[in-house]
């Protein structure tokens, strides 16, 4: 065997290591949810005795739970005991890119993905994710040495029990909603983070890992935990449209800010959205909620929403101690029949805390997009302060957006400002940009980027440019 | 440079254009007067390639290549430039992405490469002197809050920036001041080369105290009744529309 060769089959090798892919093809759990399927999976991951009653309490209460009602779509038809609940679908792999829908690598080559990363995105067998492995490998190490535990959820459960135990389910209540709960009681893995006290995270966590992170299933449960005084910035996601066999997507994130410590966290999602008539997309059903717990402890959410067929979600952030501040930047574009109803919630509990909220809908073709928000200011609240901006755009006249702003208030020291617009692309300010040399595609990508500047300017510098060009490509063709 | 031939327009059905001839040479200036509602703008959108109208006959060439047959940014590229008469505000955009990315566009099509950012910040700060625009004006949104002096200016900084073969001034005198009137027409004299040429419409004779054209044509009810050198509007300010509409009405 050649040297190359097996340094190849040693890095494949190694990836097991890490457990994204340990046994999961040979065991496949027939469809149906029940406390076996509970203990199946919390044995299976070889978890302690307080995370399978966790699960279970969850399954439980989730068995107790109706449909929720008030959304502002028509809910899916969904056979919670069709789903199989430890299942990892092996997909097939398939022999090369010339295989892949053209389509889909046309999207990829304008996002300027690499050759691998493609075939990884596309489900094409791939020889050797040399790069990402070993990159990622060499960062875990120097997060290390500075104390910032950043693992898989199922590595955290094993080797940090006592911090999973501690916060798991404390921002997000396994009995919160329907699909927190069943997350609750069969989430697969996903991602933890703790930052030790007084450490500022050098690297944004998660860019190298983006890869690896793909498999994590369709239940993932992030808990991001930053202690006294540490910072850390968060990308969850990647801009290349991503194909799955799950249809049903029910994620759940926790994060958590001690006294002065800081939480970015940024999303950009661009599940696979279904075809024209928004059939086979992914349902995006995310609970996202952090705590900002400590005192002068800040958050920030900024998502890009551009995928999924009906996207469900309201990043929210708790403002508990006093003087916390939390924000709320969204992009969500919908287009053919996609469905987004996303938005936050911001409730003000300590003294002096502010929220800031700028939230951009574009929709176009036959797609809604609603933003539904809850301000809620509490009486011990005093002084506190929210900013709302919502503004939609709409592309086209068979598109709808809706604005569901809810404004609590129990204290009267307190200021709560909202603002909201509507525009249409005007057909002038196409032209107007035609009559400068530049075509249809450019003028739409353009007016969208400045639409939405705003909260692309929250994302980090690299993710910044990529979302830009996504929106860009997700609005091909809606135009003109 | 500039070759329209009987061109027949109309908009939702309604005729505007009714057989407009114009021959416009390299290093001309030439003028197009005419009362409101006579098709001034029409001509300038349908040069530019607006869809709302329709050319239901003749031709317009611009260097021997169809313009009618081109997208309007395609006949941008070609080297046709239209100051508009309402320029449009654009939320979010910078003033000086928006011409980089048009100037790229442009240069791409002739062939020449994107200029570098120092390059391209030179030529900006050259072209923006010349027509006197504040440097806070180029990084803010795209005409939005502009005053309409302003927003004129910043059309005659597009201009010297993207360096067209012909360029349409649709009524650019209209709202400005005469010190505005005075920058913006110093503007396009500096401009003015004898590789390029200018048509320059407007209401009043006023702006051609300060830019003055080779050429004056009068247009009426979709037609070009009289062509004439700048006296012609001289004569046309002196006695009014109403001159030129008894006129047409005598020669039917």
């Amino acid at each position: 065997m050649s040297k190359d060769q097996e340094l190849l089959e040693e890095l494949a090798n190694s990836e097991y290591e890490y457990g994204f892919s340990t046994n999961i093809d040979t065991e496949i759990l027939p469809p149906g949810l029940n406390e076996d399927t509970v203990r199946f999976i919390s044995a299976k991951k070889n978890e302690p005795a307080w995370l399978l009653e966790y699960r279970l309490k969850a399954l439980k209460h989730f068995l107790t739970m109706e449909t929720p009602d008030w959304q502002n779509f028509n809910f899916p038809d969904l056979n919670f005991q069709d789903i199989s609940y430890y299942a990892a679908p092996k997909k097939k792999a398939l022999a090369s890119l010339d295989e892949v829908d053209p389509e889909l690598l046309e999207t990829f080559a304008k996002l300027g993905i690499s050759l691998d990363e493609q075939k990884m995105l596309s489900g094409v067998a791939v020889d050797v994710v040399f790069d990402s492995v070993s990159v990622g490998t060499s960062f875990k190490g120097k997060l290390a040495e500075i104390g910032v535990i950043f693992c898989s959820f199922g590595e955290a459960v094993q080797n940090h029990p006592e911090l999973v135990k501690k916060y798991l389910g404390t921002v997000v209540p396994a009995t919160d909603n329907l699909f927190a709960a069943l997350n609750a009681a069969v989430f697969s893995d996903g991602s933890f983070a703790y930052i030790p006290k007084g450490v500022r995270c050098p690297m944004e966590l998660s860019t190298y890992f983006r890869i690896n992170a793909m498999n994590s299933g369709q239940f993932e449960r992030t808990l991001l935990i930053a202690d006294e005084g540490s910072y850390v910035s968060y990308l969850e996601g990647c801009t290349a449209p991503r194909r799955d066999e799950n249809q049903l997507h029910a994620a759940v994130v926790e994060l958590i800010a001690m006294d002065d410590a800081e939480i970015k966290y940024s999303t950009v999602q661009n599940w696979y959205p279904g075809d024209k008539d928004g059939k086979g997309g992914v349902y995006n059903f995310v609970t996202k909620r952090a705590i900002a717990k400590g005192r002068n402890s800040k958050i920030s959410w900024t998502q890009v929403e551009t995928g999924s067929a009906i996207t469900w979600k309201y990043p929210s952030v708790i403002l508990k101690g006093d003087n916390s501040s939390g924000e709320f930047y969204s992009v969500a574009l919908t287009r053919n029949r996609q469905i987004a109803d996303t938005g936050t919630k911001m409730i003000h509990l300590g003294k002096n805390t502010k929220s800031r909220i700028i939230s951009k809908g574009i929709s176009a073709g036959h797609s809604h997009n609603s933003y539904r928000g809850l301000v809620s200011i509490h009486s011990g609240a005093v002084n506190s302060r929210n900013f709302t901006q919502c503004d939609s755009l709409l592309i086209g006249d068979k598109c709808g957006a809706h604005t569901f702003p809810y404004i609590e208030g129990k204290n009267s020291s307190s200021i709560v400002e909202h603002e909201a617009t509507t525009s249409k692309i005007a057909e002038d300010q196409i032209f107007y940009l035609n009559q400068r040399g530049i075509d249809n595609e450019k003028a739409v990508a353009l007016i969208v980027s400045g639409y939405a500047r705003e909260v692309l300017n929250k994302l980090p510098m690299e993710f910044a440019v990529e979302a830009q060009k996504l929106l860009a490509i997700s609005l091909d063709g809606s135009v003109g | 440079m500039l070759n329209i031939t009987n061109l027949h327009s109309s908009i939702e059905g309604k005729k505007i254009l009714k057989g407009i001839d114009l021959k416009v040479n390299a290093g001309e200036i030439h003028a197009i007067m005419g009362p409101n509602g006579s098709g001034k703008s029409t001509l300038a959108s349908v040069l530019a390639g607006k869809a709302e109208y329709e050319v239901t006959e003749g031709e317009a060439f611009l260097d021997g290549k169809n313009l009618l047959e081109m997208a309007p940014e395609e006949r941008a590229r070609e080297g046709l430039f239209l100051a508009f008469q309402y320029p449009v505000e654009i939320p979010g955009v910078s003033n000086i992405n928006f011409l980089k990315t048009a100037l790229t566009e442009i240069r791409a099509h002739r062939g020449l490469p994107e200029l570098t950012s120092k390059e391209f910040l030179k030529l900006l700060k050259d072209k923006q002197e010349l027509v006197e625009l504040k440097s806070s004006l180029v990084n803010r949104s795209l005409n939005e809050g502009f005053s309409g002096g302003e927003k004129k200016r910043n059309e005659i900084l597009q201009l010297a920036m993207l360096d067209p073969k012909l360029a349409i001034l649709d009524e650019t005198d209209s709202g400005l001041d005469i010190d505005a009137l005075r920058i913006v027409a110093s503007g396009v004299n500096k401009l003015r080369t004898e590789n390029n040429a200018f048509v320059i419409i407007t209401h009043y004779q006023r702006l051609l105290d300060y830019i003055i054209p080779d050429f004056v044509h009068i247009l009426y009810d979709g037609r070009i009744i009289k062509s004439g050198t700048k006296e012609l509007a001289l004569e046309l300010e002196e006695k009014g529309y109403d001159w030129i509409t008894q006129h047409e009405t005598g020669t039917v």
